[in-house]
C-alpha cells in the first residue's frame, strides 16, 4: 500500500494506494502521523480511489486518523471509496465517527 | 454436504502471508463463478481470520496458520483457518464488535464482518491449544442460478 498526500488552505489529502491490511497499517500510520505533525491541518480527506481492498485494519486506522485531528482541532472524513472498502465501512459502522462522503 | 475440491495450506504466523492467503483463497474460489463482490467477501473474511491468527493467537512467535478451503456440493465455498496458538478465554465476548485485546491498531471488527461478509461463522477455541475458525458462503452465480 502507498500513502500519498497533497496540501493546500489548511486541508490535508491523503490519498490510499494497494491494499490495506494489518501489514500494511502500521506504517502508514507512521507516515500519516508524520504528515499530519508537519502541516496540523484543519481537514483531512482519506481519498480512497486507489485503494483496491481494505479489511478492518482500516477501520482502526481511520479511527487513528480522526483521532490524530482531533488532537490537532480539525476534522477527517472519507471520499471515493470503491466497492468492497466501502462495504468494510458499512458493516463496521465507522460511519457513526467519520463521515463517508 | 458432499467435498467437491479442496486446498490446504500451512504458512507461518507472518504478517507478509496476509496478502498471500486471501489472493490464494480468491484464486481457488475463482472456479464457482463468483461475482465480483463475493470474491470481495471471501478475501475479506480471510484476511480477517488470518491476522487474528498472527496478531492474538501467536503474539511473540510465527507459529504454524493453518488455511483450509473446501467446495462443497451446492456451490457452497467452506473456508477453514486454524492455529495452535494461544487459545480464545471467552470466545463470545471476542466476537462482540469493537472488543479486542490487540491494542489501538486493532478495531475490534473483524468477527463482525467475518459473519456479516459470509453466511455461516462458527469458532471454536481451547486456551493453550489454539483457534479454529470455519466460515461457509454459498455462491450464487453471475447468471443468478
Amino acid at each position: 500500500m502507498k500513502v500519498l498526500s497533497s496540501y493546500e488552505d489548511g486541508r490535508l489529502t491523503l490519498y490510499f494506494r494497494g491494499e490495506l491490511d494489518h501489514h500494511e497499517a502500521a506504517a502508514a500510520l507512521r507516515k500519516i502521523s508524520r504528515t499530519v505533525d508537519d502541516y496540523l491541518p484543519r481537514e483531512c480527506v482519506v481519498d480512497m480511489e486507489g485503494l483496491s481492498f481494505m479489511d478492518s485494519s482500516g477501520i482502526a486506522l481511520l479511527l487513528k486518523i480522526c483521532r490524530l485531528m482531533a488532537e490537532v482541532g480539525g476534522r477527517a472524513w472519507v471520499e471515493n471509496a470503491r466497492n468492497q472498502p466501502l462495504k468494510v465501512l458499512d458493516a463496521s459502522g465507522i460511519d457513526r465517527m467519520i463521515q463517508v462522503v | 454436504m458432499k467435498q467437491v475440491n479442496y486446498i490446504k495450506m500451512e504458512f507461518p504466523a507472518r504478517s507478509a502471508n496476509e496478502g498471500f492467503a486471501r489472493a490464494a483463497a480468491a484464486a481457488f474460489a475463482v472456479q464457482l463463478d463468483p461475482t465480483m463482490e463475493q470474491l470481495g467477501d471471501i478475501k475479506t473474511a480471510v484476511s480477517e481470520a488470518v491476522t487474528n491468527a498472527i496478531v492474538h493467537a501467536y503474539p511473540d512467535t510465527a507459529g504454524p496458520v493453518q488455511l483450509r478451503l473446501r467446495i462443497l456440493e451446492g456451490d457452497v465455498l467452506e473456508l477453514t483457518v486454524r492455529d495452535r496458538g494461544r487459545g480464545i478465554p471467552d470466545v463470545k465476548k471476542a466476537m462482540e464488535p469493537m472488543y479486542t485485546t490487540g491494542g489501538e491498531e486493532r478495531s475490534g471488527m473483524g468477527f463482525t464482518i467475518m459473519g456479516s461478509f459470509m453466511d455461516g461463522l462458527k469458532v471454536r477455541s481451547v486456551v493453550g491449544r489454539g483457534t479454529t475458525v470455519t466460515m461457509k458462503k454459498r455462491i450464487r452465480t453471475k447468471a443468478g442460478t
